[in-house]
C-alpha cells in the first residue's frame, strides 16, 4: 500500500498480563494472533463454543481508511450466528444490484439476491473500522476472550504437543504456550514468515487507485456500478460503491506503467473523480494505490498452526472474495477445533478444515483472477477478446453474462468427505455440502423469525414433520411443523422436504447429510462421517 | 460428449467461403481481425459446449502458423 498513513480511529489499552508474571509459560489452549475480522471472529466462534481464548495484535488501534467493505449475506448469516450480525446490518448500508457500463450505456446488470426470506441481505457495505469496532466491543464483553493489544508475537517454537510464543509488550518479552495457534495476522502475516512457508501466486501489474470521498448524494441509488471505458476515465475501467456516513468508494483503473507519484497528485486524480461524480462537491477521505495478489500458502495446517483469512490466501477486491472468505475460514474452523479440544474427534478432522478451505480458496482465486484478467487484460491480444466481448454485450445476452466485473462473494459448496452422499435425489436450493438456506419460521412461542438463527449449536438433524428417529449423541432434533413452523412453505420448497425427511446439519450451518427418511443407523454413520471419525 | 465435426458440413461450401469473403472485402487487416474475433464469440456460443471449442482451438493451434 502507498499513501498516507492511516489515522487511529479507536484506540485500545495495553494491559498487562498475569501470564507476563508467571514463573513458567502460562500454558492456553488457543492462541490467536491477529484481531482483524476473520481473528476476531474466530475468537468469538470459539468462544461460543465454551474454548476460552487468547487474542494478541502487535497494535494497539483501529485505523482509519476503509479497507474492505463488502460483508457478503454468509458473513452476516455466521456473524448473526455470533450476536453480531444484526448491529452489522443496521450500521452498514444494504444493497444487491450490480450495474455494469460500456461508456455510459448500462449493458448488464445482477440482482445477488432475487428471491424473499432471507434473514440476510445479499451484502452490506461497511468500513472494516466499524466492522473492527463492532467485533472488538462484542468480544471485550466476552469472558471466554482474553484480547491483549500490544502484544506482538517475536518467535515461535514449535513442539510435539504444541507451540511457544515469545511476545514482545510494552514491559519486555515474555512466553506463553499454546496447543493450537491461530494465525490471522494478515496478508503481511509474520508468522508465516516465521514457519518459512512459500505464498505463491500471480501478481497482476495493473495499478489501481482507491479513494474514499464523503459526499452526499441520496440521489444515487445504494448498488454496485461498474464501468468499463467510461467517458470520465477513458479506457480504463471504474468501480463505484455507497458506504455508511456518505462515504463512497471510488476505485479507478490506472494501467501497468503508472507512475505512482503522478497519479496522487490532486491535479491529476480530482478532475476525473469529479467528473466521475457528475460535478457534486466531495472530501477525500483517504487515497491508496494497490496492485494485486492472487495466491495462497500450500497447506493451512501445520501441525499446531493453522492459518486463516489473508494470512492463508489473498485475492483482488473484485469480487469481495477477500475478507468474506477469511470469515468463512474461521467459521469452518471454530467448531472442528472446539469438537478435537473436547475430546470427540481428532486431528482428521483439522484435516477437513485444510481440505475444505484450500478447495474455497483455489475457488476465491480462480475466480478473482478471471475477473482481474477480464478488467486489466495481460496483453495487447487478449484486451482485443475482451473488448470485442464488450462490444457485442449490448447486442448479444452471451456476451452480456461472460462481461467480468467481478463474481460476487458466495458460500462455498464443500466437496467433502464430511458428507454423506444422497441416496436419493433432492430439489430445491439446498446442496449438500452448502449452508443451508434461511427460511422464515414461527416459533414455539409464535413469534416470527428465521431458520438460521433457530438452530441450535451443535450438530442439528432437522425433521420435517413428527416422525423421529433416535439420535447419536450430539445431535439435537429441530422438527418443522412442531418445534418451528414452515411459516411461508419456503422450508419444504428450497429443502425439498417430503413428509419424514431429515436433514443433518453441520455446526456451521453446512448441510452433511439428507434422507427421504432417516433411521437411527444412518444418522449416527452419517455424524461420524461429518466429524471424520470414519 | 459432443465432439468437433471436421467432415464438410455445408451443402454448398464454396457459398460459406464466399459469405466470409464477402464479409471481409474492403476491410483493413485490423478491421478484419475485429470481425473475426466477434464472429468466433458468437459461433462459440451457438456450438455452447466448452469441449467441442477446446478440440476447436487445438485444431486452430496446430494450424497455427510459426510467429516471426
Amino acid at each position: 500500500m502507498t499513501g498516507p498513513q492511516r489515522k487511529a480511529l479507536y484506540t485500545y489499552h495495553y494491559r498487562r498480563s498475569r501470564d507476563q508474571d508467571a514463573r513458567t509459560a502460562a500454558r492456553h489452549p488457543v492462541v490467536i494472533v491477529g484481531a482483524g475480522p476473520v481473528g476476531l471472529t474466530a475468537a468469538l466462534d470459539l468462544a461460543s463454543r465454551g474454548v476460552a481464548v487468547v487474542v494478541l495484535d502487535d497494535s494497539d488501534r483501529i485505523g482509519d481508511g476503509s479497507r474492505g467493505i463488502c460483508w457478503a449475506k454468509r458473513t452476516l448469516e455466521i456473524w448473526d450466528r455470533l450476536g453480531v450480525g444484526e448491529e452489522m446490518v443496521a450500521r452498514g448500508v444494504t444493497w444487491k444490484l450490480g450495474k455494469v457500463f460500456l461508456g455510459d450505456e448500462q449493458v448488464y446488470s445482477f440482482d445477488l439476491l432475487p428471491e424473499a426470506g432471507h434473514k440476510m441481505p445479499a451484502f452490506i457495505n461497511l468500513q472494516q473500522f466499524h466492522v473492527e469496532h463492532i467485533l472488538v466491543e462484542c468480544a471485550q464483553q466476552n469472558a471466554a476472550i482474553d484480547l491483549r493489544w500490544k502484544n506482538k508475537v517475536t518467535a515461535l517454537d514449535r513442539r510435539n504437543d504444541g507451540v511457544r510464543l515469545t511476545v514482545e509488550t510494552p514491559d519486555g518479552a515474555y512466553c506463553i504456550d499454546a496447543d493450537w495457534v491461530i494465525a490471522a495476522d494478515g496478508a503481511r502475516s509474520a508468522l508465516r514468515d516465521m514457519l518459512g512457508l512459500t505464498f505463491a501466486g500471480h501478481t497482476f501489474e495493473e495499478k489501481f487507485l482507491i479513494v474514499d470521498v464523503h459526499m452526499h448524494a441520496d440521489d444515487i441509488p445504494t448498488e454496485r456500478r461498474f464501468w468499463f471505458d467510461p467517458p470520465f476515465h477513458s479506457g480504463q475501467s471504474a468501480l463505484l460503491h455507497r458506504q455508511p456516513d456518505d462515504c463512497w468508494r471510488v476505485d479507478l483503473q490506472l494501467g501497468a506503467d503508472a507512475d505512482i507519484e503522478e497519479e496522487l497528485k490532486p491535479e491529476r486524480y480530482l478532475p476525473r473523480i469529479r467528473r466521475m461524480l457528475d460535478g457534486r462537491d466531495f472530501d477525500v477521505d483517504w487515497i491508496s494505490i494497490y496492485r494485486f495478489n492472487c495466491r495462497r500458502i500450500d497447506r493451512f495446517v501445520h501441525d499446531r498452526v493453522i492459518f486463516v483469512g489473508d494470512s492463508a490466501h489473498q485475492l483482488s477486491p473484485f469480487g469481495a472474495r477477500g475478507a468474506n472468505s477469511g470469515i468463512q475460514d474461521a467459521d469452518n474452523l471454530g467448531w472442528k477445533l472446539a469438537t478435537m479440544l473436547a475430546g470427540a474427534a481428532d486431528v482428521r478432522l483439522l484435516e477437513s478444515y485444510n481440505d475444505e478451505r484450500t478447495q474455497a480458496a483455489d475457488e476465491n482465486i480462480g475466480h478473482s483472477t478471471r475477473s482481474t484478467d477480464f478488467i486489466a487484460p495481460r496483453s495487447p491480444a487478449e484486451r482485443d477478446l475482451r473488448n470485442t466481448i464488450l462490444s457485442l454485450a449490448p447486442h448479444a445476452d452471451f456476451a452480456r453474462r461472460m462481461v467480468n466485473s467481478g463474481r460476487l462473494s458466495v458460500a462455498t459448496i464443500y466437496d467433502t468427505a464430511l458428507n454423506t452422499p444422497d441416496e436419493t435425489p433432492f430439489d430445491g436450493s439446498a446442496r449438500l455440502g452448502m449452508p443451508v438456506p434461511d427460511v422464515p419460521v414461527t416459533t414455539s412461542s409464535g413469534g416470527s423469525d428465521f431458520l438460521l438463527r433457530q438452530l441450535p449449536a451443535g450438530f442439528v438433524l432437522l425433521v420435517a414433520g413428527e416422525e423421529l428417529p433416535d439420535l447419536p449423541s450430539g445431535v439435537t432434533a429441530v422438527v418443522i411443523g412442531r418445534d418451528l413452523q414452515d411459516a411461508d412453505s419456503l422450508f419444504r420448497e428450497r429443502f425439498d422436504a417430503t413428509p419424514g425427511a431429515a436433514y443433518l446439519v453441520r455446526p456451521d450451518q453446512h448441510l452433511a447429510a439428507r434422507w427421504r427418511h432417516a433411521d437411527a443407523d444412518k444418522i449416527r454413520a452419517a455424524r461420524d462421517r461429518a466429524l471424520a471419525l470414519i | 460428449m459432443a465432439r468437433l465435426l471436421t467432415e464438410s458440413r455445408f451443402a454448398n461450401p464454396d457459398a460459406a467461403y464466399l459469405a466470409l469473403v464477402e464479409a471481409r472485402r474492403g476491410l483493413s487487416q485490423e478491421q478484419a481481425a475485429a470481425l473475426d474475433t466477434r464472429l468466433v464469440m458468437i459461433l462459440a456460443n451457438h456450438i455452447g459446449d466448452v469441449d467441442v471449442l477446446r478440440d476447436a482451438l487445438a485444431l486452430a493451434k496446430q494450424a497455427l502458423p510459426p510467429s516471426g
